[in-house]
């Protein structure tokens, strides 16, 4: 039986019994090789349910938004750290929350797939086998290419493909990279560069920044109830586009993922001009990681490194 | 460039570095003339955007001074404040801002001559960048030279 027919079946018996209210998930949308974030509330609804390789998006933030009601959420890896750090930080209640765990081999990026096969409205067509992706446009042109050229980078370099936290876990767990030099070498070797050779680097990327605020929305571990980029008193930042503004909301968003962020690359994904936040968001993750040991969203139990301190720790830009 | 004063903003937590900063005046001790102090209860109380948005609205470097650890008058405050500014700190050093225009300090209330000893450090360091261009909010320039990669 198939991972996705094995998801369908636990959520409709979930569904069935009253355990849960909803089940949070992906089904098919109207673009091929997009599924989108889809909510079953009833049994049929179960039925409408898909898992593939095209799931990309972090869905851990809707459980937020749903919350107090007893859910149940289909959890890749990246899921279940975030759903981790928002129990941690005791957002979300683990004992109305029922997690069936799928294992993820890397997911396919939209914008890779775009680059590749044009936008994803004028494909006819798009299937899946073992290592490839062949895809038909509208005008019956045939392309194709392999799946590991068009893995989102996050996936990549991803160290917990298989659910941390889970009370079901639906098919075989795949096989962890294990090796963290390889996992932060995106933030090793920008830093290995310039200082004012980065601060051009990142100024010039944020400076394409048109403040959607896209990659607050696609967040999974950003909940504020006011974001301190809206809020009016005590007034942060002005609107406008101002270069100093526009990297203001960039450094506050990053400095409040440090030790938080789980890296899923929802944000990169979603933002419509492209600025890549991996780089930065990996070196975030590794000072954390030297400074205090914590790997965002693995402990529930503890809290997370921002809220916690300990006497020893480093402190050496002190003067 | 020797006759640049810079502007910078401190922000001393009330029961130490001010103090610190207190005993220095009280004791007569000369330290360079840049430093405007805000008091503020516990250096758990600084945001460390608080850094960023000085620089953006004119100053031309921030000092950021609490109890030594352990000494904090709320027992934990300079902990939790600690592990914020390293966030802040590693995140704008990977962005490759000028970090020599923010710095951290812990000073006591009886350390006037460290605290002399730190404004001047600090004075040094930021009058080797010169005049904040780097990250500023004019009025009139609707651009920031620093993004522009000059």
């Amino acid at each position: 039986m198939n991972i996705e027919q094995q998801i369908r079946d636990e959520a409709k018996k979930l569904l069935e019994n009253g355990d849960v209210e909803a089940v949070i998930g992906f089904t098919q949308s109207t673009f091929l090789g997009l599924p989108r974030p889809f909510v079953a509330r009833t049994p049929e609804d179960a039925e409408k349910l898909v898992f593939n390789r095209f799931c990309r998006y972090n869905i851990a933030g809707y459980v937020h938004r749903m919350n107090g009601k007893k859910i149940a959420i289909v959890a890749k890896g990246c899921d279940s750290r975030s759903l981790g750090v928002l129990i941690a930080e005791k957002q979300v209640d683990r004992a109305n929350l029922r997690i069936i765990g799928v294992p993820c081999e890397g997911m396919i990026s939209r914008k890779k797939l775009e680059a590749k096969f044009g936008k994803l409205a004028a494909l006819r067509k798009i299937s899946l086998n073992e290592n490839k992706v062949h895809a038909e446009t509208v005008t019956g042109e045939k392309l194709s290419a392999d799946i590991d050229e068009l893995l989102h980078d996050s996936c990549k370099r991803c160290m917990h493909r298989n659910p941390v936290h889970y009370d079901v876990l639906v098919g075989e767990p795949v096989e962890e990279n294990t090796d963290v030099n390889e996992h932060f070498a995106v933030a090793v070797e920008m830093y290995e560069k310039p200082a004012s050779e980065r601060w051009k680097f990142f100024s010039e990327m944020f400076l394409n920044c048109i403040r959607c605020y896209a990659c607050r929305q696609a967040c999974p571990t950003c909940y504020c109830e006011e974001c301190f980029v809206d809020s009016r008193f005590p007034h942060w930042l002005d609107k406008g586009q101002h270069p100093t503004d526009i990297i203001f909301w960039h450094i506050g968003r990053l400095y409040h993922q440090a030790g938080r962020c789980v890296e899923c690359g929802n944000c990169s994904e979603v933002c419509p001009v492209d600025i890549d936040f991996d780089a930065i968001l990996a070196y975030q993750a590794k000072k954390v990681w030297e400074r205090y040991g914590y790997d965002a969203g693995v402990a529930v139990d503890e809290p997370p490194p921002l809220q916690n301190y300990r006497v020893d720790d480093p402190q050496e830009f002190f003067l | 460039m020797n006759d640049f004063k810079p502007k910078i903003l401190a922000f001393l937590c009330n029961w130490c570095s001010y103090a610190g900063a207190d005993l220095a005046g009280v004791s007569r001790i000369q330290y360079p003339p840049t430093v405007r102090v805000i008091r503020v209860p516990c250096s758990g109380r600084v945001n460390p955007l608080f850094a960023l948005k000085a620089l953006q609205v004119g100053a031309d470097g921030v000092l950021i001074s609490g109890c030594h650890p352990g000494d904090c008058h709320y027992i934990t405050g300079n902990y939790y404040a600690r592990r914020r500014f390293a966030a802040m700190h590693d995140l704008l050093d990977f962005l490759g801002f000028q970090m020599e225009r923010i710095s951290f300090a812990w000073c006591s209330a009886s350390e006037g001559q460290r605290f002399a000893e730190i404004v001047k450090t600090v004075t040094d360091k930021v009058k080797s960048v010169g005049k904040n261009d780097f990250y500023i909010k004019d009025n009139f320039v609707d651009e920031m030279p620093s993004a522009k990669g000059a």
